[in-house]
């Protein structure tokens, strides 16, 4: 049962000489035969080269090689460039791209041993929140097979949570991390913008962007955060600072941690679930010897619709390059450029795409600027002070991740203002460019996890890591496991 | 007949000379073979991320400080979004309201006559792709796709072809001084749109502007510019109102085409670049590159009148490229006679040049061995016909003056026993002429004369020789 293990107990197993890479590899890949079925949490899984890198990763060791991560398979969302392997971000418009380079990501998990066996699905370009909106089928939730893992990141939290995976990763645009990491019950960390560098990954919003670890523990995320982050000469809009020891900021008490409560995030349209568990996640950390304060976040009414503003805006010319012409699909039968863009991006992309590329054409167009993009870019501003403002009395700001624990498939996809308004808690950070965790804190009525969100001011990582480890030590909810059976997608969604 | 005023304005695009592109380490040498210079950055694929080239941005500021611009203490990039098969990403990262570079001008004269064009701004973008037509398949090459490039917007203030075509032969010569690009309208590092409109002399508003594309030479700028106002003068006065269009010139036919109107007019939807920083250039930064600003043409031109002593058409004439200048500076720095110097530069290697059609830089005599050359005329050891042909010789073997003197045994014969010796020979042998001079006929002296230097095989100094000849018919 290797893939049980946690990345952080896998090294340890591993550097004892207790079990091999090929072992764990083979241990995961067995899970994936056994459930992946059921889940579809993997798009490719390459399992020859898989065993190939776990074997050449075991070859080293026995060489005295001493790689961070040195023959830890992780699997990777669809959005991530790893050279040679797809990247279809989970639409039909890069069917058949093969990346010709590695994300700078994953080249620095390669350059410490990381083995790569597979891809994860998600929401097609990242917009969604349930991974329903993938051009290659829905993933359903370990939890419970009826409901969504939550979005984008749905596959790398569910294979994550279904012991599919060691660990993975995701990308967070406004809470595509932390929100499917709270709907599969595993740990989701948003890092600060700017602290892993986004070259590689798939663009959806440019400004609000950032690779995020998917893992089973704390421990886990602060160990593939160690690596990942720091400045990259490839994007210019990483942040010059020196990485701390965040393993060192790992500590069961919380003496000295003043944590704030943003009031607006505790106003009604909350599950009582979600609620209940998440003020007993707030009394745990008080037993810890944190401080709680209550503080405002006065904005907080209008980031989504801020949020709904900028990532469309960037979204329409990211995802302009997707023509047809040099790489992924191409429509057949154009007969002049402008049909061929046409016809390729009419088959290529679905429905949510097309929706944000219009809404975001719409509100950066000549005469609607200035009302719709400049005016959303102040109010950015504004909500940024705020998280600035509140973070000059609190260390760390708990909230929910979600309104609500994960939802049935299909309930919600017929409204997407209503799944916009999922966001509430999670897109605040990305506009403010801060840091937050998802952390497991319980569970919902008819089995469905509920994740505590830690955000922390920028490059304030060691704090919320430290909250977030300090908080599932007391506690034991990390130690569950789904039951994962074609039953369990029949049970009930109390609400 | 109405009269019309004519109002021209120009967008020049400008290649820079950097090593790499824009926004990756990619090569822009020209002229490899179709998509060998590419990388996933210049190629748009998914992922990518553009990092900003300090260099190109250094030579904008440079050519910004060169033209009397302003330079934005803080500038920012921008998208500009639309479809075409040659934009990799299907934006262009350009700059919009934050241009690096603000003001500035440049004097011309046309007709004598001195104006000074004002510039609005210069800002930074990235070149495109090339589209490739064939019979019956087309082809991108992304070589050029992402190349620096800077856009010099003037203000309309031209009132003629004149003066279009003055502004920029002015303007590459600045920037070609400057070291920026090699400016070359037949390679494409240097491109242009006009605008141009028309309106009734009395009339104060600006007529409605027609946008010209498609000029790679400066000839075709001035006969697109004549054709065109020609066009809008006649639509005026047929009562018809012009309309705002883009417009491309067709070399062949020598006419303009409609290629779009304003109402097909993009709306490019621009926005910041979230991937790129603003560029912040703090004053002592712009003092270190200003400090490093090299000489402006005019600059140049004044300062030849002064340290040389050339008259101001010589200064004028060895100014106007960059090379010749330099060529003629490295030359008069080894000479004594810099004002010789200028009349060999001018007129002999000019000539050669455009009769070889080769730059200055493919000359063959080096500038030491001209101002050898000019020396050795200019202290009299040969005289001026046997300076031509030593030229002639270096021209074709390279070898240096004072060598080819000595070998061919050329200097000057200055000795008075030899010239009188052979004076006396051509007296004897021309009597007539001889009589003919004691008589008064001073045209004979000058037939005398050629007689002693035929005599001496061109190598007599033909002063001396006439000093000798004076002195012999007047005892």
């Amino acid at each position: 049962m290797l893939n049980t293990l946690t990345l952080h107990e896998v090294l340890e197993s591993l550097n004892r000489g207790e079990c091999r890479s090929e072992d764990v590899v083979g241990s995961v890949l067995e899970a994936i035969h056994r459930t992946d079925g059921m889940l579809h949490g993997y798009l490719t899984v390459n399992e020859a080269d898989a065993m190939s890198q776990a074997k050449a990763a075991d070859l080293a060791r026995s060489g005295g090689a001493k790689g961070r991560l040195l023959g830890v398979p992780i699997a990777i969302k669809d959005v991530l460039n790893v050279k040679g392997q797809p990247c279809t971000c989970g639409s039909k418009i890069l069917k058949g791209y093969v990346s010709p380079y590695d994300a700078t990501a994953i080249a620095r998990l390669r350059a410490e041993g990381a083995v790569f066996l597979g891809r994860t699905n998600m929401d097609e370009f990242a917009m969604g929140s349930t991974t329903e909106n993938s051009a290659y089928g829905i993933t359903r939730n370990p939890w419970n097979l009826g409901c969504v893992p939550g979005g984008s990141s749905g596959g790398s939290a569910a294979v994550v949570a279904a012991d599919e995976a060691i660990a993975a990763l995701g990308s967070d645009t406004g809470g595509s991390v932390r929100q499917p990491a709270s709907f599969c019950g595993c740990v989701g960390l948003k890092p600060t913008y700017g602290w892993i560098s986004r070259y590689g990954l798939t663009a959806f919003a440019s400004s609000l962007d950032q690779i995020g670890p998917m893992t089973k523990d704390v421990r886990d995320a602060a160990l593939l955060l160690q690596i990942m982050a720091g400045q990259d000469p490839a994007d210019s809009t990483t942040i010059h600072a020196s990485v701390p020891d965040y393993q060192a900021a790992l500590k069961t008490d919380l003496r000295g941690i003043t944590v704030g409560l943003p009031k607006e995030y505790f106003v009604g349209g909350l599950h009582p679930d979600v609620e209940r568990r998440v003020q007993e996640a707030i009394e745990v950390c008080r037993q810890a010897g944190a401080r709680v304060v209550e503080v405002s976040l006065p904005h907080t009414r209008v980031a989504v619709d801020t949020y709904y503003i900028i990532a469309p805006a960037e979204a329409s010319a990211n995802l302009s390059r997707f023509d047809g012409v040099r790489y992924g699909f191409r429509a057949e039968g154009a007969l002049d450029p402008l049909d061929l863009y046409k016809k390729t991006r009419a088959e290529g992309f679905g429905p949510e795409v097309k929706r944000r590329i219009i809404l975001g054409t719409y509100v950066l167009s000549s005469g609607y600027y200035d009302a719709f993009y400049l005016r959303a870019q102040k109010v950015r501003t504004l909500i940024r002070r705020d998280f600035e403002a509140a973070f000059k009395q609190c260390s760390v700001m708990l909230s929910p991740v979600s309104p609500t624990p994960a939802y049935r498939i299909g309930e919600n996809s017929t409204d997407p203002l209503q799944m916009y308004l999922g966001d509430i808690f999670t897109v605040p950070v990305n506009l403010a460019g801060i840091c937050g965790l998802s952390v497991p804190c319980g569970f919902a009525a008819g089995n469905l996890p509920v994740g505590l969100q830690v955000m922390g001011p920028a490059l304030g990582e060691e704090s919320i890591l430290r909250v977030g480890y300090a908080y599932e030590q007391a506690t034991n909810w990390r130690c569950r496991r789904p039951e994962m059976t074609r039953a369990n997608s029949r049970q009930g969604v109390g609400v | 007949m109405t009269k019309y005023r004519i109002t021209i304005g120009l967008e020049v695009h400008v290649q820079l000379k950097t090593k790499s592109k824009m926004f990756c380490s990619c090569s822009t040498d020209f002229g490899a073979s179709p998509n060998t210079h590419v990388c996933p950055v210049c190629m748009g694929y998914p992922g990518s991320l553009p990092v900003m080239n300090r260099e190109a941005i250094r030579w904008t500021v440079i050519s910004g400080l060169m033209l009397g611009c302003r330079i934005n203490p803080c500038s920012k990039f921008d998208r500009k979004n639309y479809f075409y098969p040659d934009m990799p990403k299907n934006y262009q990262i350009t700059q919009c309201d934050q241009p690096l570079c603000l003001g500035g001008g440049v004097d011309i004269e046309v007709e004598g006559q001195s104006k000074r064009i004002g510039i609005t701004r210069i800002h930074q973008e990235e070149d495109v792709a090339k589209n490739l037509h064939y019979a019956t398949w087309s082809g991108i090459d992304f070589n050029r796709a992402g190349v620096p490039l800077m856009e010099i917007v003037s203000e309309p203030d031209m009132t003629s072809p004149g003066e279009a075509l003055a502004y920029l032969q002015t303007l590459r010569q600045i920037l070609v001084y400057a070291g920026v690009s090699d400016c070359s309208m037949e390679e494409g590092n240097m491109r242009c749109d006009v605008n141009v409109s028309i309106r009734p002399d009395a009339q104060r508003e600006f007529g409605t502007k027609v946008e010209i594309k498609n000029m790679n030479s400066f000839k075709n700028i001035g006969n697109a510019l004549h054709y065109e106002i020609a066009r809008q003068i006649e639509e005026v006065d047929r009562g018809e109102n012009i309309i705002q269009e883009t417009r491309r010139w067709d070399v062949d036919l020598g006419k303009t085409f409609s290629m779009r109107t304003k109402e097909d007019a993009h709306d490019y939807r621009y926005f910041p670049e979230p991937d790129l920083m603003p560029v912040a250039l703090p004053e002592s930064l712009l003092a270190e590159w200003a400090a490093t600003l090299p000489e402006r043409p005019a600059q140049r031109r004044e300062r030849f009148v002064r340290e040389y002593g050339l008259p101001e058409y010589d200064a004028q004439v060895l100014s106007a490229e960059k090379e010749v200048g330099d060529y003629f500076e490295a030359a008069a720095r080894r000479s004594r006679n810099p004002k010789a110097v200028s009349n060999w530069v001018m007129t002999d290697v000019l000539r050669i040049l455009s009769e070889k059609g080769i730059a200055i830089t493919a000359f063959a005599i080096t500038p030491d061995a001209l101002a050898e050359l000019v020396d050795l005329a200019d202290s009299k050891v040969i005289n001026s016909n046997t300076a031509r042909d030593v030229f002639a010789i270096m021209l074709n073997g390279g070898r240096q003056a004072k060598a080819i003197v000595t070998a061919g045994g050329l200097a000057q014969v200055t000795d008075a026993g030899a010239i009188e010796a052979i004076v006396d020979q051509a007296i004897a042998e021309n009597r007539k002429s001889s009589e003919d001079f004691r008589n008064g006929k001073v045209v004979a002296l000058k037939f005398l004369v050629g007689q002693v230097m035929r005599l001496s095989k061109g190598k007599a100094n033909p002063q001396i020789v006439e000093e000798w000849l004076k002195k012999k018919l007047s005892n």
